[in-house]
């Protein structure tokens, strides 16, 4: 298992150690010491290999992810996951804003909280957060799933084209055109995945969960809102 | 961009490492601001006197015949392009005026019973290292490294200001509005030393607090009246206070152990305090006032 001090090794040099991996690599388990908060760790991969991180990091880690696992054993800044395509971001502490943000596709993780503008822009991804989100949370989200087993903070699914959002605990505010609605059958087998895949306790139940989605009001130009404008 | 830092002592035991800790973490945030860094230290107060931090050359010659129109001796140290006065508090406006007058080459750039207050141009490492930021010592601190987009790069343009005695603000993000406030600050006596946006926001709360408003009251104020970006972290005599704009444009993160409580633009700037792979780390609510006061 190749072994990466970053206080040895450059944030450039490691992400070029890992883009250089063909897709036959026998190294599929790396970890990457002293990471100390640094921006843009193991961005761009696109190989099925796991990448620990011991440590804290800073903006973008895992951003446009492909196949790859990436675990964070700590906290990471601005925009984990953002535009992931594929693959499991794990971060096992809290999450800063826009954790995910326009992510197409793939699982992210996140153990502890995530801030502000959790899944903006989400258009595919789904996201598991086992604590609580911040506000503005999934605002213009277009498809994916947000799981949320703590609270959301203001203005939930703001905008919201289509996704859905299932949250355990309280709403604070939903945004516009965020309404709630019935959780169907086919959510609960989702939902019911989506919980196993993130590794939460069997304990807890879908039915404890309500779903948000989209009330279809903004697809279109209502000329009756125009001085809302 | 730019990056602001801050770091308020619970422990005792840390106050001799204040300088050398908040050199570390303004040095860590050089990529956000390299344009220009500043810092305010609060440092110990001496009993019935005021420290005037003063900016400008030929900084040797001014404590003598400051001293000899006061009559009365006044302590003073400079360090590179700054000079801290130790003056006796009833004499305070008696300095002021003689330094408009007698020296209006220089520029007086805080004052208070514990603030001493440092900005200069060039990279954070430099302008630590010029005025010898690592041995400084006190309770708490705040820092700014710069990167200029609404005025330009010169040391009165850099963090952090200072519009009151012992309170100084330090700003990461631009206000929209702060012509048409300056105006009307202007009209209540508030004045400005530049054309900054954030100097704006120093005088903003400096107004509050002199109408008789709390910090936290000043701060929540300034939620309805200033329009734009910001984070701030404000020092005063006690304490320091952390806001961010109600959608939090701009990036915090806090640590708190039982020693300290430390703000960074990124956690970057707080991996060289001790302990902090054990802190409590959280992001401040967009729109809350957290604040940390010394009893």
């Amino acid at each position: 298992m190749p072994v990466v001090d970053l206080k040895q090794v450059g944030r450039r040099a490691l992400n070029g150690q890992l883009h250089a991996l063909g897709s036959d690599t026998n190294q599929t388990l790396w970890r990457i010491e002293n990471p100390e908060g640094q921006h843009a760790l193991a961005c761009g991969l696109n190989t099925p290999i796991t990448v620990e991180i011991a440590g804290h990091v800073g903006y973008y880690c895992a951003g446009m992810n492909q196949q790859a696992v990436v675990v964070v054993e700590g906290n990471a800044g601005v925009g984990v996951a953002e535009n992931m395509m594929s693959g499991k971001v794990h971060v096992k502490g809290d999450a800063s804003q826009a954790a995910g943000a326009t992510a197409h596709g793939g699982l992210l993780v996140i153990d502890g909280d995530a801030s502000a503008r959790c899944g903006i822009s989400m258009k595919g991804v789904s996201i598991v957060v086992k604590g609580s989100i911040g506000p503005m949370s999934a605002f213009m989200a277009q498809s994916g799933a947000l799981v949320v087993l703590g609270d959301a903070g203001e203005a939930l699914g703001d905008s919201i084209y289509e996704a859905r959002l299932y949250v355990r605990g309280q709403v604070r505010s939903l945004g516009s055109d965020c309404v709630e609605k019935e959780l169907q059958d086919d959510q609960k087998r989702e939902l019911r995945a989506l919980l196993d895949a993130a590794g939460v306790d069997q304990a807890v139940q879908v039915e404890e969960f309500r779903v948000y989605g989209s009330g279809r009001k903004l697809y279109h130009f209502n000329v009756d809102n125009a001085a809302d404008y | 961009m730019c990056g602001i830092v801050g770091l308020f002592l619970k422990d005792r035991a840390l106050e001799p490492d204040l300088g050398a800790l908040l050199s570390q973490m303004l040095q860590m945030m050089t990529d956000r601001g390299p344009d220009s860094a500043g810092f305010a230290v609060y440092g110990e107060a001496q009993a019935g006197r005021l420290k005037l931090t003063v900016r400008g050359q030929d900084l040797d010659s001014v404590a003598a015949p400051l001293g000899a129109a006061l009559g009365r001796p006044v302590a003073a140290k400079v360090r590179d392009t700054h000079l801290v006065l130790s003056v006796p508090e009833p004499q305070a406006a008696a300095a002021r005026q003689w330094l408009a007058e007698a020296r209006p080459d220089l520029s007086l750039i805080g004052a208070g019973r514990r603030i001493e207050l440092y900005k200069e141009v060039g990279l954070p490492a430099e302008v630590s290292e010029r005025f010898g930021l690592a041995e400084m010592t006190g309770t708490h601190a705040v820092g700014h490294t710069r990167m200029a987009t609404e005025s330009a790069v010169t040391t009165d343009g850099a963090h952090p200001f200072s519009t009151g005695l012992d309170q100084c603000l330090v700003h990461n993000g631009s206000l929209s509005n702060h012509r048409s406030v300056r105006r009307q600050l202007e009209r209540e006596g508030v004045d400005f030393a530049t054309n900054n946006d954030s100097e704006v926001a120093a005088g903003y709360l400096s107004w509050r607090l002199r109408q008789g408003a709390s910090l936290e009251d000043a701060l929540k104020a300034s939620l309805d009246d200033l329009d734009g970006f910001f984070t701030f972290v404000v020092g005063a005599e006690t304490g320091f206070a952390v806001l961010r704009d109600p959608i939090a444009c701009k990036p915090a993160v806090m640590a708190e152990t039982d020693r300290y409580v430390a703000f960074g633009s990124e956690y970057r700037a707080l991996t060289p305090l001790p302990g902090i792979e054990t802190a409590r780390i959280f992001e401040p609510e967009p729109a809350h006032v957290y604040a940390w006061e010394r009893a």
